[in-house]
């Protein structure tokens, strides 16, 4: 499909998995385009011509269209889109699915989005900003959310994009094929600087992933930052592991339905964690007091993430101790169960995280 | 080809029925009503091209060199709400609809002749809050009005802007509830409703959605005003909001607006290729269902602008086949058009020109729509130029076409006289080529992954937005002309006869320009719509 870099592009470089699938699609619209749209064109302009008025010429006599023949026209010219339209919705359809179901060992990555530039969190501690690697021909998830307003996070090469949202989590997973610098843009009009709300995705060979990695930051892995930020903020005064504590144990509960006080169940996910830091009261787990004070305005948007995969960390519904780097399959899709919990203030510093 | 206008006894007519500026702006006719508007429209949708005309400038670089970003912003949320409030939902109904619906059905008047008059007045007090914002300093919100930007980080008037519209969209509620209740109560004897001309069938579906939709929008931007002004959380998270109710509510009113500017195009282009071919449009009862069917299932497709704003995947799947659904009805109208033509007796005077042009521009617009309906496709395509080029090929394309289709046709209906044929053909072609010029490179931009809004962008775009912007300066070109000739026509023209195009409908049977009351005495219908065989002598022009 892609064309000889350089030269003239009608089509983006093919970049992810994905890329083929929607340029195949593309190409089929354009051809049933392009033919309907011929043919009006050579219908207006033949009848045009060979009806055209000449002087003397008397009333055209009316044609009949309630006969059976105009009924048959009628019919025809209805059924035959529909059903060509019917293929592309189906083929669509399909491609979205794919789309909006992450493999269950991609690779996590934290994008937040804030006016006007990228943070890249990677789970082994690195951090970037506008920029983001990954390695070919490796599944990757981008769990994604937003410090102030709607950004979305496209990358043409790959095909695809998603709204990145305040005050909850959206996903976007992607295997990049070839090795190569892709742009970033924001695609969601965010303000001034919408424009400059760019950046550049480097996938590199496996080996050179490994290397850029290992020259990242020195702050330990997510996880680990954020279990000295749990250490930090005294969770682990009430979440004690053994269930005794006055609030729930947390080691093997990511994932897990649990019960709440008011009869109804939820399933622990990023927004669940993230709507219970900031918002205790609002879903309290059944046998337990109200009594977690709100951690609202003590913790960044980046801390958070690393607090939620600090406690991924501690085992998930399989009842392994999973890799930080993956996520239960059985995780629901999260841009469903998105929950409302209000964004950190955009200034707040996080305190704790500093001093580490 | 123009002559002198002959010293005529000067005869009675709406236009000089009284004099005075009072007589004007204390009017209950129809007729001066659609004057009114026919100037006020024009203004709005002067100012938004001059807007038009600075981004394309600006984007001829791809550096940010004309404007400063926030400029730039505001320029291109300015142009959007122009055109899209102020110039493309009233355009057709509220200048053409309102002149000629009561004449089309052998009425005097619409039913409320006095809200009509308010409706005009409501439109000027919501245009002139727009003005303030504009001559304020501008809002830079895009005219979505999306949260939490527009409610919490907008630094633009943003309040004053949703008041405007807010305002506006009372006028649009006002004229849709006099259409409906004018085709209802005030046929001719004898008119039933498959003897209406297919411009009414298509007025009517117009105004169910006026009524319907409009509210929506209405409150959806009091709310912002509301949140903004008074931090009460609807839709920012921070006052615990749901961002993504906005949009739910924008879409549900501004999807089917885009059939409030299309369907009346729709119906214009009826008349004319029906009256140009000098033949019955081919499957009336199709044509007049299709507009119902359009203004009906409008409603149920909003969430096609979601797909990747964190919509739930069935809800996805729900709103994609809707949204295939829909297109029926256009592709049914498209193929009946061309139907038309068919053993007919095409002649190619401006208006045809413009109906085929429209034509032509619509079905690229409808079928590049359809992509845009597709989930896997539209994620790769939303938020990119490809939205812009197909809804410019929908809204100018098919809304501004049809609008200047039926201002030819109707002129001389409506001043009594004619325009230069050679000076309003070459613009006829100066539109469709400079508009094609102009936004169809926009298509292959946007499958290249440009983003809409983008004040600078990466060089490897600019070849596509120079071809663009040149296209843009032809079309200003084949824009400006009819304004020129068109003023021209009115004290220079040739006179024009009652029925100069050789149509069949109630409104050619009278005076041009109609007298006070519209008819001598109200007629009496004795056949079906668009019977030619009443019209054995049709008077060639030009």
């Amino acid at each position: 499909m892609t064309m000889e870099p350089k030269s003239f592009q009608l089509f983006p470089e093919s970049a992810s998995n994905f890329a083929p699938s929607v340029d195949g699609l593309y190409t089929y619209m354009v051809v049933v385009s392009a033919f309907f749209s011929l043919l009006v064109a050579f219908l207006i302009v033949y009848f045009a011509i060979k009806y055209r008025a000449k002087p003397g010429q008397g009333v055209p006599p009316p044609i009949n269209d309630h006969s059976i023949g105009g009924m048959i026209l009628e019919i025809t010219w209805s059924v035959i889109p529909l059903g060509l339209s019917l293929v592309m919705f189906a083929w669509g359809a399909s491609i979205m699915f794919h789309e909006s179901r992450p493999p269950a060992d991609a690779l996590n990555i934290y994008v937040t989005g804030k006016r006007w530039m990228w943070k890249i969190q990677h789970m082994e501690g690195a951090r970037e900003i506008n920029e983001l690697h990954v390695p070919v021909d490796q599944d990757i998830r981008l769990t994604m959310t937003s410090e102030d307003v709607i950004h979305d996070f496209y990358v043409p090469a790959f095909r695809t994009k998603a709204d990145v949202l305040p005050g909850r989590y959206t996903t976007e997973w992607f295997r990049p094929t070839k090795v190569g610098d892709y742009h970033i843009f924001c695609a969601e009009y965010c303000g001034t600087k919408h424009s400059g709300m760019i950046g550049t995705v480097h996938v590199m060979t496996q080996p050179d992933y490994q290397t850029w990695l290992a020259h990242g930051s020195g702050e330990g892995s997510l996880s680990e930052q954020g279990e000295s930020l749990f250490n930090q903020l005294g969770c682990g005064n009430c979440h004690v592991k053994d269930g005794h504590g006055r609030a729930p144990n947390l080691y093997g509960a990511y994932g897990t339905k649990v019960d709440l006080s008011d009869g109804s169940s939820v399933r622990i996910d990023e927004s669940y964690i993230r709507e219970s830091v900031l918002y205790p009261q609002a879903k309290i787990v059944a046998g337990y007091d109200r009594i977690m004070p709100t951690f609202k305005g003590l913790i960044s948007d980046e801390g958070m993430l690393k607090l939620i995969e600090y406690i991924k960390s501690l085992g998930n519904a399989n009842g392994a101790n999973a890799p930080s780097r993956t996520l239960g399959s059985e995780q629901p899709d999260i841009q469903k169960s998105g929950t409302m919990a209000a964004p950190m203030s955009e200034t707040k510093p996080a305190a704790t995280e500093k001093k580490q | 080809m123009i002559t002198a206008s002959p010293p005529v006894k000067e005869t009675k007519n709406y236009l000089n029925h009284e004099r005075g500026i009072k007589s004007w702006l204390l009017t209950g006719d129809h007729k001066r009503i659609a004057i009114l508007y026919l100037i006020s429209v024009t203004l709005f949708f002067a100012l938004g091209g001059v807007f038009a005309s600075l981004i394309r400038l600006e984007l001829s670089t791809p550096a940010g060199d004309l404007l400063e970003s926030n400029q730039y912003n505001k320029v291109f949320t300015m142009h959007g709400i122009l055109m899209v409030f102020f110039f493309l939902i009233p355009s057709i109904p509220a200048t053409l609809g309102n002149f000629l619906i009561p004449m089309m059905i052998g009425a005097k008047d619409l039913a409320f002749p006095k809200i009509n008059l308010l409706s005009w007045y409501i439109y000027v007090v919501g245009g002139i809050f727009t003005l303030y914002v504009l001559l304020t300093g501008g809002v830079d919100t895009g005219w979505t009005f999306y949260t939490p930007f527009s409610t919490s980080y907008s630094n633009g008037y943003v309040i004053a802007a949703g008041l405007g519209i807010f305002i506006n969209g009372f006028s649009s509620i006002l004229t849709g509830l006099n259409f409906i209740v004018t085709i209802h109560r005030m046929r001719a004897p004898g008119l039933t409703w498959f003897r209406l001309p297919l411009f009414v069938w298509a007025h009517y579906a117009t105004s169910a959605i006026m009524i319907l939709g409009t509210p929506v929008v209405a409150v959806t931007l009091f709310l912002v005003v509301l949140e903004r002004g008074f931090h009460i959380g609807f839709f920012d998270p921070a006052y615990g909001g749901d961002p993504v109710l906005f949009q739910h509510l924008f879409w549900f009113y501004s999807h089917p607006a885009v059939y409030i500017m299309i369907l009346p195009s729709m119906g214009v282009i009826s008349e004319v290729i029906s009256t140009f071919s000098s033949k019955k449009p081919f499957g009336y009862t199709f044509i007049a269902f299709s507009s119902v069917a359009i203004a009906v299932f409008g409603f149920l497709v909003w969430g096609h602008h979601l797909f990747v704003a964190g919509q739930s995947i069935y809800a996805g799947l729900v709103f994609s086949i809707l949204s295939y659904v829909v297109a029926i009805p256009s592709a049914i109208k498209v193929f009946n058009w061309a139907a038309t033509m068919y053993k007919g007796k095409v002649r190619l005077e401006t208006p045809m020109l413009y109906a085929l042009g429209f034509i032509g521009l619509f079905t690229v617009g409808g079928l590049t729509g359809i992509f845009l309906s597709s989930l896997g496709m539209d994620v790769h395509l939303t938020d990119t130029y490809f939205v812009v080029a197909h809804f410019h090929y929908v809204m100018v394309g098919g809304a501004l076409l049809g609008y200047l289709c039926g201002i030819h046709f109707w002129w001389p209906k409506i001043f009594g006289r004619m325009y230069s044929q050679v000076w309003s053909k070459v613009s006829a072609v100066l539109v469709f080529v400079g508009f094609n010029l102009t936004f169809f490179p926009q298509f292959l931009l946007g499958y290249m992954g440009m983003p809409r809004r983008y004040h600078v962008y990466p060089p490897e775009f600019q070849v596509f937005n120079v071809l663009s912007s040149a296209g843009a300066s032809v079309l200003a070109l084949g824009l400006i002309l009819p304004a020129i000739y068109l003023t021209w026509s009115l004290k220079h023209g040739e006179i024009a006869s009652e029925n100069p195009w050789g149509a069949t409908g109630l409104e050619w049977q009278t005076a041009s320009p109609p007298i006070m009351e519209n008819f001598e005495v109200t007629p009496v219908v004795t056949t079906e719509a668009y019977d030619y065989s009443t019209q054995q002598e049709v008077v060639h022009v030009g």
